[in-house]
């Protein structure tokens, strides 16, 4: 059975070892200059980085957001529909394999073929950027690099792609084996994946690890501040707090309770025409901060990285567990 | 006398519509049997009930002895050839065969090249270029080689020209003579059944409507012609199947375990294809009521 799987799957696999290996190709011979780079700099390497390693960079964190999602459309969700709409599930069904066994074998080859190629992938580009990612949690000031607790860069860096990977193939595999018929499989498995990776980083990541918070006072020569929202929020960017993921603001008033940001400020803030001076904005912010208001910020600390890497790829993995069973009680009861 | 396939009460529903209901069954061991209905008639439900690829909604079925594949010993008793007979298309012919080897406990490998070389398949061809009847062949090829005690056949010849037919049934039975094994397979063509089986399986709507050995059954049914007359007057022993009647001839096909003495009838003997026929156009409440009637006396 063994021997089946990995005969019909070795074209699949080919395709992705030659494209992982050619990506670590790559980034082995531009990546020592990086850390050469960083040795020197430190972390005002954000500013020196070469605008062809800043593209490697970006393709680096895209490929490995993108490999789980390829790996659950083209080698989960055929899996078995294809099998089912060809017919040939009976051929093996019947020549002395049971089904359990037939799905194990499948599920495992694939789980364990997904796993490598993202644990690989993103081995190969965490490495390739941790000089980067070292100077923006150091402090290099940037708006062009993520830190990587940031959810972008998150989910492209150690071990939560092979998490991410096992749980698209799974799901793949289900979706196929639920609606049988291969492309409408594949974009359900797409549509589904994102949904999930989405609402992850919103919802539940940020309550993975315990965050910190920290209370800032709201005044034109403290933490900068955004105004949105036509001056009913404010947001508190923590420029001492590097590599930071700001998980959740909250204004407080004078008694240290969540409120409102009060609509005196947006009355002060307020212009005939045009946005309003410089002067005018340094002297709402330090009339609210007179009135006693401050900016409480929670956030996940850059040293939560990995408790946060670990929890997620428990959460993932268990997620595919999870669908395996479903799929090996679906197979039993509900495949005809 | 052992019997290869039993099913008691057996029936499946999909959603609201049972696809095989009421089904009592005992086929022989040993034999070539043939299951003929027109399409939809639950004929592929009762082949993959028994091949384990269906779980039965009501009854039971057991085949060989056991339940249908309950595990890899019942699976390498039963050999199955499905519908269209799939086959993997990237795979070459070899690796079929390689397959086979790797997951059937009793394959016969020798037997198995020993066939692709008669049949003229070029092994290292993938099955995805094979014709029809070439791709029947290598699912026949893995069906038999795996040596079961049953091989179960879905519409093996439905796809099939003429020739690829004919040769495809000879090849079979060739199989048969050689390894003693017993053969349900399903056709809508009276005629391929009439050719190779011994014993033939009748389904309509769902429902089994004669079975038995296809020599008991030409020996037992007859056409009846005569002036028109009331049904009631038939002798215990005849069971009336279809009954048409003009305004002054009266015509019955009936089932009987003797002969025919009444001279007001003219007594014609039926075919195969004829009986099957009858019992393709009986309206279908009448199988409940007759159901007595349905078992035939070998």
């Amino acid at each position: 059975m063994i021997w089946l799987t990995w005969r019909q799957f070795r074209t699949q696999a080919a395709v992705m070892s030659a494209a992982v290996a050619a990506l670590a190709a790559l980034l082995a011979v531009t990546g020592p200059h990086l850390a050469d780079l960083y040795r020197t700099a430190g972390s005002s390497l954000v500013d020196q980085v070469s605008s062809s390693d800043q593209t490697l960079y970006y393709t680096g964190l895209l490929v490995v957001l993108a490999v789980p999602a390829v790996i659950g459309m083209f080698w989960g969700a055929p899996l078995i529909s294809r099998e089912l709409e060809t017919g040939t599930n009976c051929l093996a069904w019947n020549q002395g394999v049971t089904r359990t066994r037939w799905l194990a074998v499948k599920l495992g080859v694939g789980a364990v073929a997904a796993m490598t190629a993202a644990g690989l992938t993103s081995l190969a580009v965490s490495w390739w950027s941790s000089p980067i990612d070292r100077a923006v949690d150091g402090g290099g000031a940037t708006d062009t690099y993520f830190a990587r607790l940031d959810p972008v860069a998150f989910a492209a860096r150690g071990v939560v792609p092979m998490a991410h990977a096992a749980f698209a193939f799974v799901l793949g595999v289900a979706l196929g084996l639920v609606i049988r018929r291969t492309l409408p499989a594949m974009a359900a498995t797409l549509a589904l994946y994102a949904a999930v990776q989405i609402a992850v980083p919103i919802w539940i990541r940020p309550h993975l690890a315990a965050a910190d918070r920290t209370t800032v006072p709201i005044a034109p020569d403290g933490a900068p501040i955004s105004i949105q929202d036509g001056a009913k929020q404010i947001v508190a960017h923590l420029e001492d707090v590097p590599g930071a993921w700001v998980t959740s603001q909250q204004t407080l008033d004078a008694a240290g309770q969540p409120a409102a940001v009060p609509s005196s400020f947006a009355d002060c803030l307020r212009t005939e025409a045009g946005p309003p001076t410089l002067q005018q904005v340094d002297r709402c912010v330090a009339d609210l901060g007179a009135l006693g208001y401050q900016q409480q910020v929670t956030y996940q600390p850059a040293g939560n990285f990995w408790s946060l890497q670990w929890a997620e790829t428990g959460l993932y993995l268990g997620l595919a567990l999870a669908l395996t069973g479903f799929c090996a009680w679906w197979i039993r009861r509900r495949v005809t | 006398m052992s019997a290869v396939l039993r099913a008691r009460g057996l029936g499946k529903r999909y959603k609201k519509r049972w696809a095989l209901q009421n089904c009592d069954l005992e086929v022989p061991a040993g034999r070539v049997v043939g299951l003929v209905g027109p399409n939809g008639a639950g004929k592929s439900t009762l082949l993959k009930l028994a091949c384990g690829m269906l779980t039965p909604t009501a009854g039971t079925i057991e085949v060989c002895g056991g339940r249908p594949a309950a595990g890899v010993e019942q699976l390498a008793k039963v050999g199955f050839v499905a519908q269209d007979t799939p086959v993997y298309a990237a795979l070459s012919v070899a690796d079929h065969l390689d397959f086979g080897k790797r997951l059937s406990p009793g394959w016969d490998d020798a037997e198995a090249r020993d066939r692709i070389r008669r049949l003229g398949l070029d092994p290292k061809q993938r099955a995805g270029k094979l014709s029809g009847g070439q791709r029947a062949q290598l699912a026949l090829t893995l069906g038999i080689a795996k040596r079961p005690e049953l091989l179960i056949l879905d519409e093996p010849v439905a796809a099939l020209d003429p020739l690829a037919r004919r040769e495809f049934m000879q090849d079979l039975m060739e199989a048969v003579a050689e390894h003693e094994l017993s053969i349900v397979l399903s056709s809508h063509l009276v005629s391929d059944v009439e050719r190779t089986c011994d014993y033939v399986i009748v389904v309509v709507d769902s429902q089994v409507q004669v079975a038995g050995d296809i020599d008991d059954l030409v020996a037992g049914h007859y056409r009846l012609t005569g002036p028109r007359r009331d049904m009631d007057a038939l002798p215990a022993g005849q069971h009336v199947i279809t009954a048409s009647h003009t305004d002054r001839q009266t015509t019955l096909v009936v089932r009987t375990d003797t002969a025919v003495h009444d001279p007001s009838w003219t007594v014609d003997p039926l075919g195969l294809e004829d009986i099957v026929l009858a019992y393709m156009a009986r309206p279908a409440d009448a199988v409940r009521d007759t159901r007595p009637a349905l078992e035939v006396v070998r």
